[in-house]
């Protein structure tokens, strides 16, 4: 079995950025089919969260028959405990702005944009700058593609892809129904491939070192490695690139305070994990071969024993109560209602096993919520509720 | 509201009329005047061609588009998990105290406005704020009683 277990660092992203050129025109002037093949092989999945190979999303934007088509970099990054998308810009832009180049060349798409948050503002002209310096590359090496910044205005929902295209076109950012998917309907209506900054810049690594390079990195199903935004109750915070598939456990005896109570794997839309749990969960994609795998944009939490779960789980719901677009119903008053209910059993108004019923709930807005943010609220919702229980009653 | 118009044809000269640029018409005037009056709101939608009713659904899903007067530096301090643990309501107090007012009022010389926002992207260096662009970390109720007493002064 190829699990590693261990936790094990890496030093590709924030690695020398100074060749982008050499790795543009290098590989502009290879064939597509074979850089298709070669990312597929790879087996890259997406940074952003959501995991799916990117490979395969350039094969079928490529595929896609579209006069016009577009390449999208998701800078949106707002899941809590996640920041690691702003370190690449700010430290490695042009891995990500050649790997947008790559991804035009494949696909046929010669325009393409950085949806960054409101938040990193302040990234903007250092941003454009590097793209001024990266399109006079392209015009000398005659490579027609053009990058443009468009500017969120704090919204987390806008994150999710096809949100993040309505808001573009200047719109609420409400999640469209899926199919149809943006590599066949996108940005206005266009073949559009969106990835996350981290993704960019691992298939920069992938174009540079070769797939086998990434592939030997990392256990089966989750290959390669991946940035970890650390938080929380640590004495180290930060930003760490490690291989992807080690044990919760050996993240906490690298990370931990010496106290870790549990560690929330995700991000408020993924799944707290209590330390009896350490040493059974591995940090990857699903379908690995035992144990229980997490699948992470990258967010790592970490509370120790003087944290009260119940403020936690309160954090989050008003998070999400505040952040649902409010299109759909079961998320709009599920979020609203889990919120009142858990102060309402907190409280004494309601009985204990009214969490039940909560839980019930959540698993109705799993089923029937529009997009990944109500869907997702059952992940936090249950693994908290369900490992600590006394702390949301008492 | 001279001003605000010639800013609006301004800023739909630059980027176009049309939908898709409304975002950035409607950044670039908060930018400017920190909120988006109904009058404002009004006048973009007669510029771009566009239902008024449009603009203001628009402009009043982003928090960071702000309907209601805002002073000319507007604090948003993160409230979210990690920030929250790692002491977000001492920097509240602490600024509360300083400018005496609550969230989500202004300053009465319309100088300072103090709002809550969700996860910056800071939690390594929590607690966070941002003053309008901004970013202010690992703060304490020392620091950010300096940092203010800066803003104060200009
Ligand atoms: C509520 C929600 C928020 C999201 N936020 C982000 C985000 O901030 N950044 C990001 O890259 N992907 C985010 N995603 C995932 C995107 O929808 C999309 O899957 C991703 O950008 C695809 O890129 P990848 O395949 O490279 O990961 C979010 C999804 C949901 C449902
Ligand atoms: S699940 Fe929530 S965020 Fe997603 S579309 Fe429905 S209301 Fe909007």
């Amino acid at each position: 079995m190829s699990t590693s277990y261990n936790l094990k660092r890496a030093d590709f992203i924030f690695r020398n950025e100074n060749d982008w050129e050499k790795i543009l025109i290098r590989t502009i002037k290879r064939d597509k089919q074979e850089l298709i093949n070669e990312l597929i092989s790879s087996e890259l999945k997406g940074r952003g969260g959501a995991g799916f190979p990117t490979g395969l999303k350039w094969k079928l934007a490529s595929e896609a028959s579209s006069d016009q088509k577009y390449v999208i970099c998701n800078a949106d990054e707002g899941e809590p405990g996640t920041f690691k998308d702003r370190e690449i810009l700010t430290k490695v832009p042009f891995k990500v702005l050649t790997a947008m180049g790559i991804c035009g060349f494949i696909t046929g798409a010669t325009k393409a944009f950085i949806y960054l948050r409101g938040e990193y503002k302040f990234l903007k002209t250092d941003l454009e700058k590097a793209i001024d310096e990266f399109e006079y590359y392209c015009k000398e090496i005659d490579f027609d593609f053009k990058i443009e910044i468009f500017m969120g205005s704090g919204a987390y929902i806008c994150g999710e892809e096809t949100a993040l295209m309505e808001s573009m076109e200047g719109k609420r950012g409400e999640p469209r129904n899926k199919p149809p998917f943006p590599t066949h309907k996108g940005y206005m209506e266009k073949s559009t491939i969106i990835n996350n900054v981290e993704t960019l810049a691992h298939t920069f690594t992938i174009f540079k070192h070769g797939a086998k390079k990434f592939y030997d990195l990392g256990v089966q199903f989750s290959r390669g490695t991946k940035l970890f935004s650390v938080s929380g109750d640590t004495p180290k915070p930060g930003i760490y690139e490690l291989e992807l598939g080690m044990s919760l456990q050996d993240f906490v005896d690298e990370f931990g305070d010496g106290d870790t109570k549990a560690v929330q794997v995700g991000g408020a839309s993924g799944f707290l994990v209590p330390r009896k749990r350490f040493n059974e969960t591995a940090i990857g994609f699903k379908g690995k071969l035992s144990g229980i795998s997490l699948p992470t944009g990258g967010s790592m939490m970490l509370f120790n024993s003087t944290r009260s779960m119940f403020n936690v789980l309160d954090n989050y719901l008003e998070f999400f109560r505040e952040e649902s677009c409010g299109q759909c119903t079961p998320c709009r008053v599920g979020c609203q209602q889990l919120l009142i209910g858990i102060k309402a059993v907190k409280q004494g108004a309601k009985p204990a096993n009214y969490l039940d019923k909560l839980l019930k709930l959540t698993e109705t807005m799993q089923y029937t919520a529009k997009c990944g943010l109500g869907q997702s609220v059952a992940n936090s919702f249950s693994s908290i509720v369900e490992n600590f229980r006394e702390e949301m009653i008492y | 509201m001279n001003q605000t118009n010639e800013l609006i044809t301004e800023l739909a000269n630059k980027y176009g009329r049309n939908r898709k640029n409304l975002l950035p018409v409607l950044q670039g005037v908060v930018e400017q005047e920190k909120f988006l009056s109904d009058d404002t709101m009004i006048e973009i939608a007669r510029e771009l061609d566009l239902p008024a009713a449009e603009v203001y659904g628009t402009a009043t899903f982003y928090s960071f588009l702000e309907y209601r007067k805002m002073g000319k530096y507007v604090i948003r301090i993160c409230k979210t998990i990690t920030c929250a643990m790692k002491g977000k309501n001492q920097i509240l107090l602490t600024i509360q105290d300083m400018l005496k007012i609550g969230v989500g009022e202004t300053t009465t010389d319309k100088k300072f406005s103090l709002l809550q926002t969700n996860c910056l992207g800071w939690c390594h260096k929590a607690p966070a704020m941002l003053i309008n662009d901004e970013v202010y970390t690992e703060l304490t109720p020392e620091t950010v009683r300096v940092i203010l007493t800066e803003y104060i002064k200009k």
